[in-house]
């Protein structure tokens, strides 16, 4: 019964968002639907890193390197021959790449399988080394892609980038994948594939020790996690309409990373609440770099002071609250029932 | 023959940890390593189950050799260990721990997880269902939802083994399961274990410190010492063996308590 009733709350609760956003697509300004998109395709990135850094424990750095790939990936497969004719002036592209055009429902989908093949091809070298090790390499394959993209000029067109794609990306695309998304990843988890992954995390000896093949569970992680972040790059990529290889920078993975802490590693519903406080909050927060008049006195406004203000919340939450806004802990009906049950009876008292 | 081990030895650089053990493990039998600190006992089974690789000798497991493969795959294969210092999965809740041990059982692949079609709810109904029958087995039942590292340390052992029984093995190798444990709560293993072994009829290699319930339990016993094996018998012969006595208390046993004595 509680899991029929759950079904349904989760099912109403989706109709109130996609109503929202039926609601916002005809009535909100062109920028604050471009905030949307952002949220939606940073929950996506946000819950795929936390996938492979959070339940599976492994401290990757290399998102940018996924995002970067599936971006080119989609961007390339969704360009006009025409288009690519034109803004390949340097060295022409690649023969085959050169023609064809698919659908931009496809080119997620290639996006997707491209990063996640990369993944498993990055996962044997990554995963011989574990901890800090692991981070730095997995840090090196982030900027070994944007060199690559730098350098092979017929296929990603170098640093000149790839200008015009056509701007596929809509509030119903960002957060449909999002969605699906995040359902993948809760279903993933609460399998025994997750719970293999949680356990190579808590302690690898004990792991293997139970016939769990650490390596292969951690590939699968990585591979996962890569096929939403290179989904969501082709995403990025035909909403912004221009990429170029300075776009993917270890900054990404950083603000990636920045909202993972904050919601809590290992907690897939943190990762969903941060990287909507955080995209929105970016935003919001623009006012501190204007100028303004407070109480008499008159404020330049300083550019970059919102990445101060976010250095200053990463640091408070690292040494107030180490486990982030939800710790390890996940989002349940059951226990959203019960807190407005226990609000609902003090307000009567 | 469950486990047939040969000439087992294991050098880290140059230090010999363990040199040419042989054990032989029958079904339904439950052997005893034992000896003093730094003898090599836990060598062995780290040896033994793939942790580490045995330098020489050769292990046979059920007729086939398993000598130098990776650790999952002998577990896959049938044989379960418990650390000497708990090695749970501290963050994850009590059942979690269990069903974790049956994930190289479940048939369904991670595609049919996410859909939510195929193999999955009849595994992991399977999975959950016997992950209970064993906590039930360790009287752990009521633990099921609590995290991990919140149970008392008795328990946390019991969990141990609850989960290395969750891979169904033929071969449990026991790391000073009842290290920790007050008297009354050792016999009970102790009855715990003879039971288990009559039920399930698996082999049971057991590490312990404490000498009672050794030779309570143990069929036979192999002691070894600096690596080296001295001596191998019935719980009566080993007691008795003079080298065992020496090992354990030092060659001058007469001159040591006297010693104590005047101290």
């Amino acid at each position: 019964m509680a899991v029929s009733r759950d079904r349904l709350l989760t099912v109403f609760s989706l109709f109130i968002l996609f109503s929202f956003l039926a609601y916002a697509d005809s009535n909100f300004s062109h920028y604050t639907l471009r905030i949307l998109q952002n949220i939606a395709i940073f929950i996506t990135l946000a819950v795929s890193y936390n996938l492979i850094n959070g339940i599976a424990g492994q401290f990757s750095l290399g998102p940018n390197a996924f995002l970067a790939v599936g971006a080119y990936a989609s961007a390339i497969f969704t360009l006009s021959p025409e288009e690519k004719l034109r803004s390949f002036i340097i060295e022409p592209m690649l023969w085959p790449l050169s023609v064809i055009s698919v659908p931009f429902a496809a080119s997620l989908l290639i996006a997707g399988i491209v990063t996640a093949l990369v993944a498993i091809l990055m996962a044997m070298p990554v995963f011989r080394v574990r901890g800090d090790y692991l981070a730095i390499v997995s840090l090196g394959f982030g900027e070994v892609f944007q060199v690559l993209a730098n350098n092979s000029m017929s296929i990603t067109n170098g640093s000149l980038g790839l200008k015009g794609l056509q701007p596929y990306t809509n509030l119903w695309w960002s957060w449909g994948i999002c969605v699906f998304t995040v359902f993948c990843t809760l279903r993933l988890v609460n399998s025994s594939y997750g719970r293999a992954m949680k356990a190579v995390r808590e302690d690898e000896t004990a792991a293997e020790a139970m016939g769990i093949n650490a390596f292969r569970i951690k590939t699968l992680a990585f591979a996962f996690s890569a096929f939403f972040q290179g989904v969501a790059g082709g995403l990025l990529a035909h909403l912004i309409t221009t990429i170029s290889p300075s776009l993917f920078t270890f900054m990404f993975t950083f603000n990636l990373l920045i909202i993972i802490v904050i919601g809590g590693l290992g907690s897939t519903t943190g990762s969903i609440i941060a990287a909507v406080l955080i995209t929105w909050g970016g935003e919001a927060l623009r006012f501190f770099e204007e100028p303004a008049n407070l109480f008499g006195f008159q404020y330049e406004g300083i550019p970059g002071m919102r990445m101060v203000l976010f250095s200053v919340i990463l640091i408070l939450v690292m040494l107030f609250a180490r486990s982030g806004i939800m710790g390890r802990s996940e989002f349940s009906w059951e226990g959203a029932l019960g807190w407005i049950k226990n609000k609902l009876s003090v307000m009567k008292v | 023959m469950l486990l047939d081990i040969n000439g087992l030895s294991v050098f880290f650089g140059g230090v010999q940890a363990l040199n040419k053990l042989s054990l032989q493990i029958r079904k339904g039998e439950i052997i005893g390593l034992i000896g003093p600190n730094g003898a090599g006992k836990t060598t062995a089974f780290n040896a033994i189950t793939g942790r580490i690789h045995p330098s020489e000798g050769s292990v046979f497991f059920c007729g086939k050799e398993i000598t130098g493969w990776p650790a999952p795959r002998i577990a896959r294969n049938g044989i379960a260990r418990t650390f000497q210092n708990i090695k749970l999965y501290e963050d994850l809740s009590v059942i979690e721990n269990v069903m974790i041990a049956a994930h190289s059982s479940i048939s369904y692949s991670f595609i049919e997880a996410i859909l939510g079609v195929g193999r999955y709810s009849r595994d992991e109904a399977r999975i959950k269902s016997r992950a209970y029958e064993l906590l039930e087995l360790m009287n752990l039942g009521e633990l099921a939802s609590e995290q991990a590292n919140s149970l008392p340390y008795g328990s946390q052992r019991k969990l141990e083994i609850a989960r290395a029984l969750a891979l169904n093995p033929r071969l449990l190798l026991l790391d000073e399961p009842v290290a920790g444990m007050n008297p009354t709560e050792t016999r009970e293993f102790g009855q715990f274990l003879l039971t288990l072994r009559d039920n399930l009829s698996i082999g049971v290699g057991l590490i312990d410190h404490d000498m009672s319930f050794v030779m309570e339990v143990c069929d036979m016993i192999r002691v070894i010492d600096h690596g080296i094996p001295i001596a191998w018998g019935t719980p009566s012969v080993v007691r008795n063996d003079p080298k065992v006595i020496s090992a354990y208390l030092g060659t001058d046993f007469n001159g040591a308590m006297d010693n104590h004595a005047t101290n």
